[in-house]
């Protein structure tokens, strides 16, 4: 105790110690990284799959993505460490971008030996995707002394860029970094932008901003540029004084924002789609029902804490009733209801699959439950097309002629008109989460996601906590089933793969788990933004799995993180900031 | 005791009720359809007796390759406490690579003239790729998050095998890889009255020499020993003098070759592999290592070969005896079904979890 004290009196008279330096011999290894991502995403294809999108003044995706691993670990490798108890702040200047060219100059260098590679040696017959094609992008179509310069001396010019962003002033950065980034948006979702122009008859912003062969033409980019630049420079100071104006809020007072936001949600949504038109309407439609289900996993992952991979099963459960209810060619029995007389019996099935998977793994820990819950995922989709079952579910060739959606009066039929009741339910059920945040089972959930022995103590009833977190999640995927099959008007097992129940799950860790903001920009990114660039296809459970990787070992919280759940991630960090910040006080005191 | 915790025990046990009713009922139906479908399966004569032995050692030789990769699980689990969901991918790709080794060697004749000494090159190409991808994952997903809460590593690794899974595709293209059929290894065996296809009973005996090779690493040498050590404490270890970082990518590596094996006796047996060739023998194989006992080294081998032989005979014998027809579509909903109705039975296994009592 005493010396505790001690240590406590001689604080201020300790001197802080300068930071290490950026290290040049790491940015060598960084290097190597970036060049065989560089390597990688050609090998599999990437580059020449995404030649085929312009996006700023004529360049394409391929090169954007080659090029961006230079940026990428240019950037990595200037960054400076992390401040550490007790010394001073980083220094940053020539070094950084030193190091970020270093890296791109190796990276480069690693490229081009590639490229030299697959000139000298036809490895086509392994490698399917390295074609004479890929050669004559990587050497620009002009032979292997032109690459050695082009790409060295490209990868260390962008590697060097990525090395000044920490140079930059914290002022300066962050709106570069983001307008720089809805320029990249701006280009890559032409056919969103243009649509949203057109639909909103302001077609010259069109022809101002994208050039007749696709891309941002370079006045658009910089007025894309300078608008963006200019709105994040001038709102910075005042962001944050919102940001803990909304931190302080009274409850009532929040509820009363949240009402104001359900309303402009309301108006915008109504909107939306004649905007859209149906093409986008259709994307749209197809996050929205994604964005169901992870609002409903939000639930049972986010709050209770049960990581739940079989989630898809519901979805189907819920398909696959709605299918039997309604449609005329269901098998065996097909009373042939409107969707409205059927729901009660949709969500009776739902929460009965919900009991059903969730009480054998009551007792199971977290890594049991995740394996178990894949399990009954995939024996739901094994039962739905098995012989066994064909009399009522129609086996492989599933249930056809289910029909469109009628609510009373109302008939949708169009990607368009299936907007407006996909997101009136999603409205609904983002409320619904987060009522349930707030309320006595909600804080029950989140007790015993945090630590269940300690929560039954306390007098959580953990049974009734996990049970009702499986059966709420299972009604909320159930209602997306329901809907996804009255728009696709066919049920099949093929559409439940397992691999449903991880994007879901990608979607909630990416936007961040618990946080009702972020599942709803996760989906609408994350299944929108694969619908609107088709090339991204076939990678996109690549990157999807790159993603999940990334997010858990940089941001857990996700990038739009709930609160609370960032506070209990990052407990130590913040005490350490805690303990840093006093002692710059200390330091300061002690200096005047 | 405030009211309110009183009252909540106070209501605990009716809810408890339902629940370990539910649970009961779950286990007679179990007990009673398996009597039931195994008594008319057997007295309706639908299969000969030969028949049955022919599953039989199928199972066995299936589940054979179920337990080396389930080593892989065990030995992760038992020293990190975590589910590596990659390592089906890391069987995937010593799978997928060992095929394009075997093709070369198909394609200089080697294959044909030499089957043995080409068996032995191929299967230490695919060792070695198994091996790379997993201390691969390890150095690059897993290191970094040694301390993480245990949910944290699971989805990390959830997200390795979709990446693996992917790149492989994007690599190697998306067609179905077939494996050269070894000449040598035509006809059958007859031991002790079962007929035994002679690529099954290759596997059965590889498999069974490596799991023995696996047993004296760990239990009689000096690496096996600090693997044990850090498996029961990783601080007390690194104090003791155990190099733990270097200990856990022994592991990484140990498992992977075994997956590595694992991946050419597929290639011998069912001569197709493609990028999602890894995600189905990789939950079975964790379930065979919980079905023997999560971190006991012996009890994956025996899970192995019990889910192996369960998959195999199960549909037949029960479900087809319960009149469900074209039964051997559902041999993956029997071996789900048994990884559910051990934990809800018996989550500790056949064998006994060797970290039940610290991990439960």
């Amino acid at each position: 105790m005493a010396q505790t004290v001690d240590a406590r009196q001689a604080l201020p008279e300790r001197e802080l110690v300068p930071s290490p330096p950026v290290d040049l011999g790491a940015a060598v290894k960084w290097g190597l990284i970036a060049g065989m991502t560089a390597v990688f995403v050609s090998a599999i294809g990437m580059v020449q799959a995404f030649e085929v999108r312009s996006v700023v003044v004529g360049v394409d995706l391929g090169y954007l993505v080659l090029f961006g691993a230079a940026l990428v670990f240019g950037y990595a490798a200037a960054r400076p460490g992390e401040q550490l108890e007790g010394f001073l702040a980083p220094e940053r200047g020539v070094r950084n971008v030193a190091a970020g060219l270093i890296a791109g100059l190796v990276g480069g260098a690693v490229l081009w030996l590639f490229v030299l590679l697959i000139g000298a040696v036809d490895i086509r017959s392994v490698f399917p995707s390295v074609s004479p094609q890929l050669r004559d992008l990587l050497t620009f179509g002009r032979g292997a002394g032109f690459a050695a310069a082009a790409l060295i001396g490209g990868f260390g010019l962008v590697g060097a860029l990525g090395g000044g962003i920490p140079v930059l002033p914290e002022r300066i950065r962050a709106p570069l970094v983001n307008a720089l980034a809805w320029v990249l948006a701006f280009g890559l979702f032409e056919d969103l932008f243009a649509q949203i122009f057109r639909g909103a008859k302001v077609p010259f912003l069109e022809d101002l901003l994208y050039q007749p062969g696709g891309g941002l033409s370079l006045v658009g980019a910089l007025i894309v540029f300078v608008l963006f630049f200019a709105v994040y420079l001038s709102t910075a100071s005042r962001r944050e004084t919102v940001r803990s104006r909304i931190a302080t809020m009274s409850p009532s007072e929040r509820r009363r924002w949240v009402g104001v936001g359900l309303v402009v949600a309301i108006v915008i949504l109504a909107v939306l789609p004649q905007i859209l038109g149906n093409f986008l309407s259709e994307v749209f439609d197809l996050a929205g029902i994604f964005l169901m289900m992870a609002l409903g996993l939000n639930i049972v992952v986010g709050y209770a804490g049960l990581l739940d991979l079989g989630y898809v099963a519901f979805f189907a459960v819920g398909a696959y009733t709605t299918a039997v209810l309604t449609s005329p060619g269901s098998p065996r029995w097909s009373p042939e209801m409107t969707f409205v007389a059927a729901l009660p019996f949709i969500v009776l099935a739902a929460a009965m699959a919900g009991i059903m998977v969730g009480t054998p793994v009551l007792r199971m820990r977290g890594d049991y439950l995740a394996i178990v819950t894949l399990g009954f995922g995939e024996i739901a989709r094994l039962l739905f097309l098995s012989d066994w079952l064909k009399p009522y579910f129609g086996g492989a060739q599933g249930i056809l002629q289910i029909p469109p959606l009628e609510l009373g009066p109302l008939t949708f039929r169009s990607s368009l008109d299936f907007f407006y009741p996909i997101y009136a339910f999603v409205l609904v059920f983002a409320y619904v989460s987060w009522a349930l945040q707030n309320s006595r089972i909600g804080r029950g959930w989140m007790a015993m996601r945090e630590d269940e022995p300690v929560a039954e103590v306390m007098g959580v009833d953990v049974v009734k906590a996990k049970l009702t977190a499986f059966v709420i999640g299972a009604i909320l995927a159930s209602f997306g089933g329901a809907l996804f099959a009255h728009k696709i008007g066919s049920v099949f097992p093929h559409s439940f793969q397992i691999l449903v129940s991880i994007v879901v799950l990608v979607i909630i860790i990416v936007g961040g788990i618990g946080s009702i903001p972020g599942v709803v920009v996760g989906a609408l990114i994350l299944v929108g933004a694969p619908e609107l660039l088709r090339e991204f296809a076939e990678f996109r459970y690549l990157i999807y799995g790159v993603l999940l990787i990334f997010m858990m070992l940089k941001k857990p919280e996700g990038f739009i993180p709930s609160r609370q759940r960032a506070r209990e991630l990052h407990q130590e960090e913040m005490m350490q900031d805690a303990w840093l910040r006093k002692e710059e006080e200390a330091a300061a005191a002690a200096g005047s | 005791m405030t009211a309110a915790s009183a009252a909540a025990t106070g209501r605990g046990p009716s809810r408890f009720g339902f629940v370990k009713g539910f649970l009961w009922a779950v286990r007679i139906l179990a007990v009673f359809g398996i009597l039931w479908g195994s008594y008319f399966s057997i007295t309706g004569g639908r299969l000969s007796f030969d028949q049955w032995k022919d599953l039989m050692v199928f199972g066995v030789a299936q589940g054979s390759v179920y337990a080396l990769i389930a080593l892989g699980y065990t030995m992760v689990y038992g020293v990190l406490g975590f589910i590596n969901f990659a390592h089906g991918e890391v069987f995937m790709s010593g799978a997928m690579i060992g095929f394009f080794a075997a093709n070369y060697l198909n394609q200089t004749g080697l294959w044909a003239s030499q089957p043995f000494l080409s068996l032995f090159i191929v299967l230490l190409v695919c060792m070695t790729a198994s091996t790379l991808v997993a201390v691969g994952v390890e150095r690059v997903a897993y290191r970094p998050l040694r301390n993480a809460p245990r949910l944290i590593p699971l989805i990390t690794s959830i997200g390795a095998s979709f990446f693996l899974q992917y790149a492989f595709r994007g690599l190697f293209g998306a067609g179905v890889k077939s494996y050269p059929a070894v000449r040598a290894l035509d006809g059958a065996w007859n031991v002790l009255g079962f007929r035994v296809i002679k690529t099954q009973g290759i596997v059965i005996l590889a498999a069974v020499g490596m799991m023995v090779l696996l047993y004296l690493l760990v239990e009689r040498t000096k690496t096996g020993r600090a693997m044990r050590a850090v498996a029961e404490d990783q601080e007390i270890a690194r104090l003791m003098g155990v190099d733990v970082d270097r200990t856990i990518v022994t592991v990484f590596a140990v498992g992977g070759a075994m997956a590595g094996v694992a991946g050419l006796l597929w290639g011998l047996v069912f001569q197709q592999v493609f990028f999602f060739t890894g995600f189905l023998p990789g939950i079975k194989a964790f379930t065979s290592a919980v079905l023997g006992g999560i971190g006991n080294i012996v009890g994956a081998m025996v899970g192995g070969l019990v889910l192996g032989a369960v998959e195999s005979i199960g549909p037949s014998l029960v479900l087809a005896g319960l009149g469900v027809p074209a039964a051997h579509q559902l041999k993956d909903v029997v071996a789900f079904l048994a990884l559910v109705l051990v934990l809800v039975f018996r989550p500790t296994g056949i064998m006994g979890e060797r970290l039940a009592e610290e991990r439960a």
